[in-house]
């Protein structure tokens, strides 16, 4: 799957483009040639199959483009084609997304390697088409691997890798690329993308065990389980999960030296000296990185931690990069309404709970419905964050940064 | 396209043992029929319903074709993808070009309902493959609930006979006319009784130049209230009344099929279920005369269609 050799540097690349998130994942699709891609427009997704839908009336590619009436219908038609035999794609945005929540877990369920761009927004009502995180929590216990990245390079870029790891032998699950609404799908930024024989090579074909269109199969698929397997057929999903961290690891490595580009399931920002850090999930990351310099010049010992692998969660890599921290806040993009901690402090404190020195954690909602946050508000967020270190007082509540 | 018995009785049954449908019931029938008169090797994709619990119980499978079940309402489009992938496989070179036929068994809570959507999305996307609606006239696998198939006046558990409803209230929806008005080339109505109506319809599915609808009337003795032995009087009598008259459109054409004789009255088939026994106990009942009336109107339509396209 991966025995591309990293190609001497500067001699296969093409020009970098100037292109948004969207189309960068547009173009790794081009790239990758899947047998089906099916789709069903909504904002901010709709630069990505927008784009494809070009490279198909172009016949650049060899897929077949299904023009679906909804995404849960989107997600039914990958089901059916991956189970014939066929890689498949989709992509889309919160509601989007929720309509096609069944069909998730019947992806998962039936073990299907399906790529899923997710471009991330918040769920209605009040309607909203902006990013937040409401439907990448809303998916995170759906049994899908899930890559948030941070910029059009890193869409593309884990959007190349995304096939490897879902179809891998210990994988065996679908897998998403997370790219946040707007600011990722609709930024034009510098993105250099890979030779198309070098991303080919890379991802290679699919390979399926077992499929339904293979000559001779008798195969049924997608059974009945009553009370005598479903437990165990769930068991084993969990060991796919597991299993999906180090292929992840290695497969984000093997990219990065073809690419020159490192990716990590964690990525940190000056926390090797830092007494206090912030951790966040995807676009936001450039915001708080500017805080973090902020604080730094302001004389305070601050650093970032960004989750790259969301599902499942790095438990060893966020424990290592916060070890010796002394506080931590966690920046959340979605509620969990009348839980007791907001989606990503309940993973951070789960994560660190068995820490022999574990850090203080604060929580912080931001960015709901696409409010902006500028780095003002992280660098507050930092002096909250500072203070509880001073009198180690967890706070109960989540502080609203931006709040009107 | 002629169906010779002794050619089928040499075909492999697609269809093995071991399958838990309740006694009487006509799906396995026509399923094995269906599956029968099919030249070419299915790719079959199931709705959730009775047919798919009863044969695809984990380990162990009824089925010695590929079957996919993915969800309750999606089976068009989920064969939309089988079919989607064939054709990119074979254009990528990744596998040979070889005949194959796409199949949907589902039921009529799958198709009238809940999947009305994905089945109308997938016919008009023009995906070649042929949707069997197995209609026993309600959700009979989750416990004889009503669905928009069930007649007028029927017990069922969600429109219980009481004080002051009588059963169903509103007259069903006629989904066979409604997927016609999609244009696609082959659409028709058959019964579990008439096998060989049933297998000819099939062969034309099967040739036909994209999405093909066949809605076979499969009648279900535990829903309808009928000795699982009456399974097949029950669905002659239902074909016979004109309550389930069976026709084919092909390219737009409309045409009886069927042996043609006198209509019977609709007590006949009413008075042969005993989901009717509430109305059916008093020959003067209005609910009859109303679906008599119906059933004429609704016949007299269908013949005018007939007479339209056998004068074009």
């Amino acid at each position: 799957m991966t025995t591309t050799q990293k190609p001497e540097s500067g001699t296969h690349l093409p020009a970098p483009q100037a292109i948004n998130g969207g189309e960068a994942v547009a173009y790794a699709m081009r790239q990758i040639d899947p047998e089906v891609v099916a789709a069903y427009p909504i904002t901010p997704q709709t630069f990505i199959i927008e784009k494809f839908s070009e490279y198909v009336a172009d016949g650049l590619v060899n897929s077949e483009y299904i023009n679906v009436e909804s995404e849960h219908a989107a997600m039914s038609a990958c089901v059916g084609a991956t189970a014939a035999g066929g890689r498949s794609q989709t992509a889309t945005s919160g509601p989007g997304l929720a309509l096609m929540y069944e069909m998730l877990w019947v992806a998962s369920g039936m073990r299907l390697p399906i790529v899923m761009h997710l471009c991330s927004r918040s769920f209605s009502a009040p309607l909203n088409i902006l990013c937040d995180h409401s439907d990448v929590m809303g998916m995170r216990e759906s049994s899908w691997p899930m890559l948030i990245g941070s910029s059009p390079q890193e869409a593309y870029d884990q959007a190349v890798v995304m096939p490897t790891i879902a179809e891998h032998a210990d994988v065996k699950l679908p897998v998403a690329n997370v790219l946040d609404g707007f600011t990722v799908t609709h930024s034009v930024e510098r993105v250099e993308v890979l030779p198309d024989e070098i991303a080919k090579e890379f991802v290679g074909e699919y390979e399926p065990e077992i499929w339904a269109l293979q000559p001779g199969s008798t195969a049924t698929f997608g059974t009945l389980d009553a009370n005598d397997f479903y437990y165990e057929h769930k068991r084993q999903q969990v060991e796919a999960m597991n299993n999906a961290l180090e292929v992840v690891r290695t497969q984000l490595n093997a990219i990065g030296e073809i690419t020159g580009r490192p990716m990590n399931l964690v990525e940190g920002y000056l926390l090797d000296d830092a007494e206090v850090a912030l951790v966040v999930l995807g676009s936001s990351e450039g915001m708080v990185r500017a805080a973090v310099d902020k604080a730094r010049a302001d004389g305070i010992k601050a650093g970032m931690l960004r989750i790259r692998l969301f599902r499942p969660f790095p438990v060893a890599d966020v424990r290592k990069a916060l070890d010796g921290i002394g506080a931590v806040g966690v920046l959340d993009r979605a509620i969990a309404f009348g839980t007791p901690g907001n989606g990503l402090l309940q993973d951070i404190a789960t994560t660190t709970r068995s820490m022999s020195d574990r850090p203080l954690l604060m929580d912080f909602v931001y960015g709901l419905g696409g409010r902006a946050t500028p780095k003002q508000l992280f660098r507050q967020a930092i002096d909250h964050v500072i203070e509880m270190n001073e009198t180690r007082v967890e706070p109960d509540e989540p502080a609203y940064l931006g709040l009107k | 396209m002629t169906l010779k018995l002794r050619e089928l009785s040499l075909k492999p049954d697609l269809f093995g043992t071991g399958h838990g449908l309740c006694a009487g019931c006509a799906e396995s029938v026509s399923v094995r029929q269906i599956l029968a008169a099919l030249e070419n090797p299915p790719i079959v994709a199931l709705a959730t319903g009775c047919l798919e619990v009863s044969t695809t119980r984990f380990p162990d499978t009824t089925w010695k074709v590929p079957v996919i079940h993915s969800a309750f309402e999606n089976s068009a489009t989920t064969i939309s993808g089988v079919e989607a992938a064939y054709k990119a496989l074979v254009r990528k070179g990744r596998m040979e070009e070889r005949p194959l036929t796409f199949v949907v068994f589902a039921g009529d809570g799958a198709t009238y309902d809940i999947g009305f959507q994905w089945l109308s999305g997938a016919l008009e996307r023009g995906h070649k493959f042929i949707y069997i609606c197995l209609n026993n006239e309600g959700y009979m696998n989750t416990g004889i609930q009503r669905s928009s198939a069930t007649l007028l006046g029927a017990w069922t558990t969600t429109t219980p006979t009481g004080d002051v409803r009588p059963g169903k209230p509103e007259w069903h929806k006629d989904m066979t006319k409604i997927i016609a008005a999609h244009g696609i080339p082959y659409v028709a109505q058959a019964a579990s009784h008439n096998w060989k109506d049933l297998m000819t319809k099939v062969r034309k599915a099967e040739q036909a130049d994209g999405p093909s609808f066949i809605n076979v009337l499969t009648p279900c003795d535990r829903g309808w209230r009928f000795e699982p032995d009456q399974t097949m009087e029950v669905s002659k009598l239902m074909v016979e009344s004109g309550l389930w008259p069976l026709y084919e459109v092909v390219e737009g054409s409309w045409k009886m099929t069927g042996a043609r004789q006198k209509r019977r009255p609709v007590i006949d088939a009413l008075l042969s279920q005993r989901r009717f026994s509430h109305i059916t106990k008093n020959a003067d009942d209005k609910v009859i005369a109303t679906i008599q009336a119906k059933v004429d109107e609704e016949w007299d339509a269908l013949q005018a269609l007939c007479k339209m396209s056998a004068n074009q």
